[in-house]
């Protein structure tokens, strides 16, 4: 078990990730910010509170459950379904930036696509996760990445925040090989 | 979780479990988002041997919601009304490769028949057996009561339910009896003595004949209706005597607790158990039962069906 990301590092990427957003999107009046639960949830909470305190206006925000949209349901156990909650300037025409803890197959963030389209039609769909540990099984990038973290697929990578677990860090946790 | 037979499948936290996926579905079917892809591929067949409304219906639209297929299949017009088995035709159903069978049976025991004898490897959903359990129905009862006294608890403690009529020949009751006590509500039966099921002493229920006494000291009144279709013996003098000491009139209603609610899982016989301007009233929630029937059907669908038959794969 290493340590990847410690409390300072996660709070470090958040910024610059809020940063990066409001720079390539020229300003924040045109975004909506959606985090997948859970955690995804309440990365968007931050990165959406960080960009308000930059611009000095509130950033519309919400989350956004792919439970029903997954691909992978009949391989496992059914999985209790997360709030969704599309704030009231919705996604019509917005730029939509999807938040998630850690991009690895794609398949999420695939799911996440398919939820999307059926509230409506953004402008663009930018992605942005706290870690990119590859392995990717789908055509599918992030455009904002708090960290790269090249791990095996027999490595897993947990992501702890203050809000569920009572401290912010990544760990990486397996054998390397 | 393969079959839904009886409440006695459940575990208190399956059932909190479906009550909560229940919410976040009607968060879901209340916004833009009408149809889910969730059992895409997934063949689903409403197998009903009694006449039904609501269930069916809202079976249906539950399935369909998801983008199951749904084949309905009823006794009229079916081989059933030839004398087919039961067993015949679960077989020719899991020949055509149904996920699952909903079914409704005037024999009580029909589905846990269905589920136990392996004639089939799909799931059975029970939407009423006889007089014996309809649990979807007190799935969205519990629901119903939650959403509207439950306070944002996930429990149903503390509340005081009365369950009013024919309670021996009815599965809402038994299996309401079972899943309200379960989540911790207090529930008294209040019926005529010959409207009562042998050994309902041991229904963890308390039970009254005396309907006035009761009204003011619970939070949900739920009637029943007379089944007349199942009696064959006398049960009480006549209607109007009935209506008189079991009915829910204005004036008795004008005798509930201000927050209270008043319930009926329908079809109603207005005028007999319910007087027509009690079930139009504002307390009435019987219409937002049907709605909420829908949510719930769709998370029991949900847990039975969404997830794998076993537990493979990992990530």
């Amino acid at each position: 078990m290493s340590v990847a990301l410690s409390a300072q590092d996660i709070s470090r990427a958040l910024t610059r990730i809020s940063h990066e957003i409001l720079e390539k999107n020229h300003g924040s009046s045109e975004i909506t910010v959606l985090g997948i639960p859970t955690r995804g949830a309440h990365l968007a909470a931050r990165i959406a509170a960080i960009m308000s305190s930059i611009e000095g206006k509130e950033i519309a925000h919400g989350t956004l459950d792919i439970t029903l949209y997954r691909d992978d349901l009949r391989l496992r156990a059914p999985r209790a379904i997360m709030p969704t909650s599309i704030p009231p300037i919705g996604i019509q025409g917005r730029d939509v930036i999807l938040i998630d803890d850690v991009l690895y197959s794609g398949r999420t963030i695939r799911a996440a696509l398919d939820a999307l389209g059926e509230v409506g039609r953004p402008r663009t769909v930018q992605l942005a996760v706290l870690v990119d540990r590859g392995h990717r099984q789908l055509p599918i990038r992030a455009d904002f990445v708090g960290k790269n973290l090249p791990t095996s697929e027999k490595q897993s990578v947990r992501v702890s925040l203050t809000e569920i677990d009572g401290v912010d860090e990544v760990v990486i946790e397996g054998e390397t090989n | 979780m393969r079959h839904l037979l009886s409440i006695n499948d459940l575990s208190a936290s399956d059932a909190i479990g479906i009550l909560d996926t229940a919410t976040e579905l009607a968060r879901i079917n209340d916004g833009q988002v009408k149809k889910l892809p969730t059992l895409r591929g997934r063949t689903i067949v409403n197998l009903f041997a009694e006449d039904s409304t609501r269930t069916r219906i809202s079976f249906e639209a539950a399935a369909k919601r998801l983008s199951a297929d749904v084949i309905n299949f009823s006794a009229k017009g079916s081989s059933l009304s030839k004398g087919e088995s039961l067993k015949d035709t679960a077989q020719t159903l899991q020949a055509m490769g149904a996920d699952a069978v909903v079914i409704r049976h005037s024999a009580s025991g029909a589905a846990q028949r269905l589920a136990d004898l392996e004639w089939m490897s799909g799931s059975v959903i029970n939407a009423g057996d006889g007089t014996h359990e309809h649990p979807s129905q007190a799935l969205l009862d519990a629901f119903t009561i939650r959403k509207h006294l439950g306070k944002g608890a996930s429990d149903l403690k503390g509340l005081r339910i009365a369950i009013v009529g024919d309670v021996l020949h009815s599965r809402v009751a038994r299996s309401n009896v079972l899943l309200l006590s379960m989540l911790g509500a207090d529930v008294v039966l209040v019926a005529p003595p010959t409207l009562l099921p042998v050994g309902v002493e041991s229904w963890p229920a308390t039970i009254s004949y005396d309907f006035d006494s009761v009204i003011p000291n619970v939070d949900v009144i739920m009637m029943l209706r007379v089944q007349q279709e199942r009696m064959i013996d006398l049960f009480f003098p006549n209607s109007r005597e009935y209506s008189r000491y079991f009915g829910l009139n204005s004036e008795r209603m004008s005798a509930m607790a201000k927050h209270a609610i008043v319930m009926h899982p329908g079809p109603m016989n207005r005028g007999l158990e319910i007087a027509a301007d009690v079930a139009d009233s504002a307390r009435s929630v019987i219409v937002e039962q049907v709605t909420n029937g829908v949510n719930v059907r769709m998370a029991i669908l949900y847990v039975l069906l969404a997830g794998g038959p076993l537990e493979v794969g990992s990530n």
